[in-house]
């Protein structure tokens, strides 16, 4: 990276200048133009305070999950049918993420479940701030897992880290099943992929299930591939069951961890 | 789309460079961008422009180093570049690959004036 002294490893160094109008008397040419050798990512303070999101939720324990597609793929439809499924046996919330309105949240909350709205106004993503700021509306000492419904969006949202511990994508079956193919960057990052409305699969006949599988794999991605649909509760089995075996597992995990101290004091 | 957040990330990191060497311009940056970190290039470039505007770097060139994907294979050891939307180890076609390059989204280089030439400032 550095033609001056090879340094090139993210870590070297923080920050050091060569100045390239040395003379060989040491003396320097008035006003010279230096370049900086520097190796620091666009997104770090993002990626900064999402660690400190993650921080926080694994001092108590919670496993939060973030959910991703397309608009419309069902993800909010998927939720109320997850918090029925999970009734009585696991505590949930959920952070809803929208360009506009308190719908999804409202949907949400009708079901029991606090929910907290985030608005983007125009941004097409969350960022972890965004998220950072929900967390204070929220009673993590009273909670087993946290949903993050991201940004409808197969594009921005995958750059940003907001502290959660699982991707999962949903792909509906009214569309491409080449969509892994088309936005690698999302479904590369998915710990499972849900092809979901799948009880449309009777009447749509060019969607097929295991096309789509084909261009997940193709991205070197082994999460499990589920198909469900919210209107035949009995075929989200799979889904719930590996919300209960991830959330079995971060809470082992998570004991193991100091809790962090004076986290509301340096927020 | 979130390329204009990104690019208020580097404008960000650019002044805290340019802060710390005591820079009052910055003619250029240099910037690594993988194709696996959901960035376009161009969609890169005219936000900066915007993202620029009113800060240090408000003439800075915008220098863009596109960086293959690129996979390492852990079953037959191969390391190869690869489309984005195709990952699999092009040699043996095995699926337990490393992405080892392709997701940097890096400010590598930074051009900049000093107000004071840096041999006064270290040599008082």
């Amino acid at each position: 990276m550095c033609a001056n002294c090879g340094c090139a490893v993210p870590g070297d160094h923080a920050v050091h200048a060569h100045g390239h109008h040395h003379h060989g008397d040491g003396t320097h040419a008035p006003a010279p133009s230096e370049a900086v050798a520097v190796l620091t990512g666009l997104l770090d303070a993002n990626d900064r305070e999402a660690k400190h999101n993650r921080e926080h939720l694994d001092a108590y324990g919670v496993l939060a999950v973030n959910l991703m597609s397309s608009p419309g793929a069902g993800k909010t439809r998927l939720l109320e049918a997850t918090i029925d499924a999970l009734a009585g046996r696991l505590r949930i919330a959920v952070i809803e993420g929208d360009l506009e309105t308190e719908n999804d949240a409202r949907r949400i909350r009708a079901k029991g479940v606090p929910a907290v709205q985030i608005t983007t106004g125009t941004a097409c993503h969350l960022d972890a701030h965004m998220v950072h700021d929900a967390l204070h509306e929220i009673d993590l000492g009273n909670l087993d897992i946290l949903f993050i419904e991201n940004v409808g969006n197969l594009v921005c949202p995958a750059a940003f880290d907001l502290g959660q511990h699982l991707n999962v994508t949903l792909l509906s079956v009214t569309e491409g099943a080449d969509k892994p193919a088309k936005y690698p960057v999302m479904f590369r990052a998915s710990d499972l992929l849900l092809l979901t409305k799948t009880d449309l699969l009777a009447v749509i006949d060019d969607f097929d299930p295991q096309e789509a599988r084909g261009h997940f794999r193709a991205l070197a991605n082994p999460a499990p591939v589920f198909q469900v649909s919210a209107r035949q509760p009995e075929t989200l089995a799979p889904w719930i069951a590996w919300l209960e075996i991830q959330r079995a597992h971060r809470r082992a995990t998570a004991g193991s961890q100091p809790r962090p101290q004076a986290w509301n004091a340096a927020a | 789309m979130h390329e204009l957040a990104v690019c208020q990330g580097l404008v960000d990191e650019i002044a805290r460079v340019a802060r710390a060497q005591g820079a009052d311009e910055v003619q250029a940056v240099t910037v690594a961008v993988g194709a696996l970190a959901g960035v376009e290039s161009g969609l890169l470039e005219r936000a900066f422009v915007i993202a620029r505007a009113g800060t240090v770097a408000a003439q800075a060139r915008l220098q863009l180093q596109s960086l293959p994907a690129r996979v390492a294979c852990s079953e037959c050891g191969a390391e190869a570049e690869v489309a984005p939307n195709r990952l699999l180890c092009p040699a043996c076609g095995g699926w337990r690959v490393r992405v080892v390059g392709g997701e940097e989204l890096l400010l590598i280089r930074v051009e900049l004036t000093r107000a004071v030439p840096a041999a006064l400032q270290v040599q008082v």
